[in-house]
C-alpha cells in the first residue's frame, strides 16, 4: 500500500494517489492536498464542488463525473476548470477523500 | 402466454435473444425483439474502413439473418418504456406489453453535443469512425490528403471501446507510413485522460508505443469547443491545438427513448446493478451491454461475458429464485497496434490489465500486453467469430468470469 505523507501524518492512498480512508480526510488535509495539486487556496466555490463530490459519493458509491458534477454543483464546466485545473473531476474527487470517478473506463 | 420483449436488435440482444430461444417453452413464452433498423451493424469493424483495410460488406448484414425464426421482430422506434404499466409505447404510440424487459439499445456518438463540432465542415475535415458513413467519409478523405495536422480527440468518458482511438492512430501510423506520406503526417492524441488509457499497467505500455510511433500527446485535455475559423480545437483551461484534420470520438450516450421514460442517467444511461444486471429501479427489466451505467467497458466482449450472467439470473428470476450470477466486469480486448500486429488486454472490475498468455497459461497463443501478429490475427479472427458464433448465442471456450491464471501479478 502506498502512503502519501500530509501535515506529517502517513497515509494511505491508492494507485491514483487518492486516500483510502475517509476517515483520514478532514478540511485541514484537503487543504494540504490541494497545495500538493498547486491549488494554493480553497475558496467558498471550491467548497461548494467538494461537499456536492461528497454528497454524490455518498449516496451513488461513485465519484461523479464532470457532466454530473455540474448537475450536482450547479457550477459549470468552465469554472470547474478554472478551480480545479487540468481535470476537475478527477483533483476534486482527490481533495475531497474520495477514488477517482470511475466514468473514465 | 408469458412475454418477454428485447429492446435492441445490436449485438447484446441479438445474443439474449438466440440464448433464450433455446430455452424458454415455446407454448409458453413469446419473445419480442424492437430495434428501428434492419441492419446490422458490425461496429468492431468500422476502426479498419478509414484505412481500407475492412469495406462494407465487412460489416453490414440483415438483422433478420441472425434472429431466430420464433421471434416476433417489430422493426419501429420506440417512444418510451412505460415501466409502471409494463409496456412499451412504440413510435407510431402502439403499445407492446411485456412482463419481463431486456434493455439493450446501445450507446451513440452525440457530436451534437460539443459546441461547433457538428457544422458544415462535420464529414470535410472534422470526421468520425464511429458511424458506418463517418468511417466511410474518412476513408475517402484519407485516400486523398497529402498529410498534415491529424488530431484525434475524446470528447468526453465513456465511450464505446476505449481502447479504439489508441488502436486508429496506430494504424494511421502504419498506413501513412505505407503511403510514403508518415513524415508530413502529424498524428496527436488530445484526450481528457491523463495518460493513454484508464488503467496504470495499460496506459504505461500503450502510452511508449504511442511514443515509439512518434504520436504525441496532450492529456487531461476536456474539449470546450472548436474554433472552425481558425480549424483549432479549445479546451476549457483555454489549451488550443490547430487541426488539419480532427478525428472525433463524440461525446457517447444512450438512447434517447431512456431519457423520454424517465429511466436515464444525465448520459441516457440507465442505472444498472453492477453484478446482477437487473435495473435498479425496476425489478422485472434487466439491462444488458452499452445501454447500462456500469462501470465496465463499453465493448461487444463486455456484452458477451454479462449475456452468461443475465441469462441466469433471467431464469432464476422466473422460476422465483434470487438471482445468482454475478458479472465481475470482465473485459477481453484485442488492441490493434499497426504493421500486422496487435495487443491484447484482459480485465475486470478489480483487476487491471496485466501482461502474460491468454487463454492457456504460460502457453498462449496470444499474449497479454505484448506486441505479436498472433494477437493480430485473433482480432482478425473475431469477425468471423463474432457473426458465425458470438451473436447466434453459441458458447465460446472463454469464461464469462476472468482468471487470473496466466498472468503477471504487477
Amino acid at each position: 500500500m502506498d502512503t502519501l505523507e500530509i501535515l506529517g501524518k502517513h497515509l494511505a492512498v491508492d494507485k491514483d494517489g487518492n486516500l483510502v480512508n475517509r476517515s483520514d480526510w478532514n478540511e485541514e488535509i484537503a487543504r494540504a492536498i490541494a497545495a500538493q495539486e498547486g491549488i494554493a487556496e480553497l475558496t467558498d466555490r471550491h467548497w461548494a464542488v467538494i461537499r456536492a463530490m461528497q454528497k454524490a459519493f455518498d449516496r451513488d458509491g461513485d465519484a461523479p463525473s464532470i457532466r454530473r458534477l455540474t448537475n450536482e454543483s450547479g457550477v459549470d464546466v468552465k469554472t470547474l476548470y478554472q478551480l480545479f485545473p487540468k481535470g476537475p473531476a478527477k483533483k476534486a474527487a482527490k481533495i475531497a477523500g474520495l477514488p477517482k470517478p470511475k466514468g473514465c473506463i | 402466454m408469458r412475454r418477454l420483449v428485447i429492446l435492441g436488435g445490436g449485438t447484446a440482444g441479438t445474443m439474449m435473444l438466440n440464448k433464450f430461444s433455446r430455452v424458454l417453452n415455446e407454448d409458453q413464452w413469446q419473445i419480442t425483439v424492437i430495434d428501428d433498423s434492419e441492419t446490422h451493424l458490425y461496429q468492431p469493424g468500422f476502426l479498419f474502413i478509414p484505412f481500407g483495410i475492412y469495406g462494407q460488406k465487412d460489416v453490414v448484414k440483415p438483422r433478420r439473418e441472425f434472429f431466430p425464426a420464433r421471434a416476433n421482430v417489430v422493426i419501429s422506434g420506440i417512444d418510451r418504456i412505460d415501466a409502471d404499466h409494463k409496456r412499451v409505447i412504440l413510435e407510431d404510440k402502439s403499445a407492446v406489453d411485456y412482463d419481463y424487459l431486456i434493455v439493450a439499445t446501445g450507446a451513440k456518438i452525440r457530436p451534437d453535443q460539443t459546441e461547433g463540432l457538428l457544422d458544415d465542415e462535420w464529414g470535410k475535415s472534422k470526421f468520425d469512425f464511429y458511424t458506418l458513413e463517418g468511417a466511410q467519409r474518412l476513408h475517402q478523405f484519407f485516400e486523398s490528403w497529402q498529410g498534415g495536422r491529424l488530431v484525434l480527440n475524446m470528447t468526453e468518458m465513456p465511450i464505446k471501446c476505449p481502447v479504439a482511438p489508441l488502436e486508429f492512430l496506430f494504424l494511421a501510423d502504419s498506413y501513412f507510413t505505407a503511403r510514403g506520406i508518415r513524415d508530413k503526417v502529424e498524428l496527436r492524441l488530445a484526450t481528457p485522460l491523463s495518460g493513454a488509457f484508464t488503467k496504470p499497467k495499460a496506459t504505461e505500455i500503450l502510452g511508449g508505443l504511442l511514443q515509439q510511433k512518434n504520436v504525441k500527446v496532450t492529456p487531461d485535455f476536456g474539449i470546450a469547443r472548436v474554433d472552425n475559423e481558425r480549424k483549432t480545437i479549445v479546451s476549457y483551461d483555454d489549451v488550443e491545438i490547430p487541426y488539419d484534420v480532427l478525428v472525433s470520438i463524440p461525446t457517447n450516450m444512450g438512447d434517447e427513448c431512456i431519457a423520454r421514460s424517465g429511466l436515464g442517467d444525465e448520459l441516457n444511461y440507465v442505472p444498472t446493478d453492477k453484478e446482477t444486471l437487473v435495473s435498479e429501479a425496476h425489478d422485472d427489466i434487466f439491462v444488458i451491454g452499452d445501454a447500462g451505467n456500469l462501470p465496465s467497458s463499453k465493448a461487444g466482449s463486455v456484452a458477451h461475458f454479462q449475456s452468461e450472467i443475465l441469462f441466469k439470473n433471467f431464469l432464476d428470476r422466473i422460476d422465483g429464485r434470487p438471482a445468482h450470477a454475478r458479472f465481475d466486469g470482465h473485459a477481453n480486448c484485442f488492441i490493434e497496434s499497426g504493421f500486422g500486429k496487435a495487443l491484447l488486454i484482459d480485465f475486470n472490475y478489480g483487476v487491471e490489465p496485466l501482461p502474460g498468455k491468454f487463454p492457456l497459461p504460460g502457453i498462449g497463443p496470444f499474449s497479454l500486453l505484448h506486441e505479436t501478429r498472433m494477437n493480430h490475427y485473433g482480432k482478425l479472427a473475431f469477425r468471423w467469430i463474432y457473426w458465425n458464433a458470438l451473436i447466434r448465442g453459441v458458447e465460446l471456450p472463454i469464461d464469462s468470469k476472468m482468471s487470473m491464471a496466466g498472468k503477471v501479478a504487477a
